[in-house]
């Protein structure tokens, strides 16, 4: 089972960070085909929001084919957004730790290591679309 | 479906004060709606209309589709929290829930009983010693157990604190989840508002600004920024309700009538709940026939 948060200044609106957090989940492989999603008033219980904004998330994930609605009993996951490349996460992300502690030791704060590692992924990702 | 609420032309006069003039509303059944707006503004009013707490003036409401407060039924339909959610100090929490069961048909002392002991409330208490936040739960426990169709709010969560204003919403929140009722709420917190509310409504100046589900209303607005004078005259089919000007800059806050602004500009982005009400209220606070689409305000930053 994920926990869900709405962060207030993220400039997107609820329903899509339920959306973006699912997915995310799904992609990282922290849900997976089978497992239940939170039900509607779990997730309005938690967070204090309006139970069609969870509804209208779960009814977007199912447009999307990752989630299906079961009536009576819930929200299940009917397919992962993981592929073969979660297995290289792991290293990956030691590499990137690493990364971090060097750009910290050169002097970079967090703002100047976010807008380094931005600009760079965004020419990275240009050249190789 | 019966609106929940709809009024015609609604107005109240308070002797020479008008507290609400030519309101115009039908809101669609199954909503959580936020009435927002400056003190004085008339939400109380509303609210007390709503409530039949008051007649009106001039104008038609009708709740449920009947008059409100027309007849007992109509009355086990509507659960009304006035201000500061008052309940009766020299009673116990089990006092509050007897005097419901007894004054209310359609009572679910189930919920209630189980509400109570889920938010930690004593039922030995008198209700005078409990804390605000306490209160508003026992309040709203009272106007949810009654199982109405609907639910009116006068300003619930102004006088708590955070942490008591978040259980509140999230007692509230499951309710709606839960009961398939609808809600009305008035508050002057725009953040909250923006979690719970699905529908809004801007009273300013005894006067509706904006009403509608607050999906559209995103939808509908835009900030566009530009060099000075590259917005004047404002394209075509938007109505412009808040103008900024810096030297150089110009800012404006609209509202596409067209459904096209995004493809003739780009560059408008849109706002978030709380901007774009607050261009609503900064415009009602502007003197009459200032504030203008053709001849956009001059404010100065």
């Amino acid at each position: 089972m994920i926990d869900f948060h709405l962060d207030a200044r993220s400039g997107l609106s609820p329903y899509l960070q339920l959306v973006q957090q699912v997915q995310q989940a799904l992609r990282l492989g922290l849900l997976s085909a089978g497992d239940q999603l939170p039900t509607v008033k779990e997730v309005v219980a938690r967070l204090a929001i309006n139970p069609n904004t969870v509804l209208k998330a779960y009814r977007e994930l199912e447009h999307q084919g990752l989630v299906s609605p079961r009536p009576g009993v819930g929200t299940f996951v009917t397919r992962t957004l993981t592929d073969d490349s979660l297995a290289a996460h792991e290293s990956l992300r030691a590499e990137l730790v690493a990364w971090l502690s060097r750009a910290q030791r050169a002097g970079l704060d967090a703002d100047s290591i976010e807008a380094l590692f931005m600009t760079t992924f965004r020419k990275a990702t240009e050249v190789t679309p | 479906m019966t609106p929940v609420l709809r009024t015609d032309a609604l107005g109240k006069r308070y002797g020479r004060r008008q507290a609400l003039t030519d309101v115009t509303l039908s809101v669609p059944a199954g909503r959580v709606v936020g009435l927002v707006g400056p003190n004085g503004a008339g939400k109380s009013t509303l609210l007390n209309l709503a409530s039949g707490m008051i007649a009106p003036t001039t104008g038609t409401i009708e709740v449920l589709g009947s008059r409100p407060a027309a007849n007992p039924a109509q009355l086990a339909r509507v659960g009304f929290v006035a201000q500061d959610t008052p309940v009766y100090p020299g009673l116990s929490v089990g006092d509050h829930l007897r005097l419901g069961a007894r004054l209310n048909p359609g009572w679910d002392d189930g919920l209630a009983q189980q509400r109570v002991s889920q938010v930690g409330l004593d039922p030995t208490q008198k209700a005078g010693r409990l804390s605000g936040g306490q209160r508003a739960q026992l309040a709203l426990t009272l106007a949810a157990a009654k199982r109405p169709q609907l639910m009116i709010f006068d300003e619930p969560v102004a006088a708590l604190d955070p942490l008591a204003r978040r259980a509140f919403l999230q007692s509230l929140m499951e309710f709606v989840a839960e009961l398939e009722v609808s809600v009305l709420l008035s508050s002057h917190l725009l953040g909250d508002l923006e979690r719970v509310c699905d529908h809004l409504i801007v009273l300013a100046a005894s006067r509706t600004q904006l009403a509608g589900d607050v999906e559209d209303l995103l939808a509908a607005h835009y900030r566009l920024v530009a060099a000075r004078g590259d917005l004047d005259p404002p394209p075509p089919g938007i109505e412009v309700i808040q103008a900024t000007h810096t030297a150089r800059q110009t800012t404006l806050i609209v509202r596409d009538t067209t459904g096209t602004l995004p493809d003739r500009l780009p560059a408008a982005e849109h706002l978030d709940l709380e901007e774009m009400v607050l261009a609503y209220l900064g415009r009602a606070a502007e003197p009459a026939g200032t504030a203008n689409a053709v001849q956009p305000l001059e404010v100065s930053r």
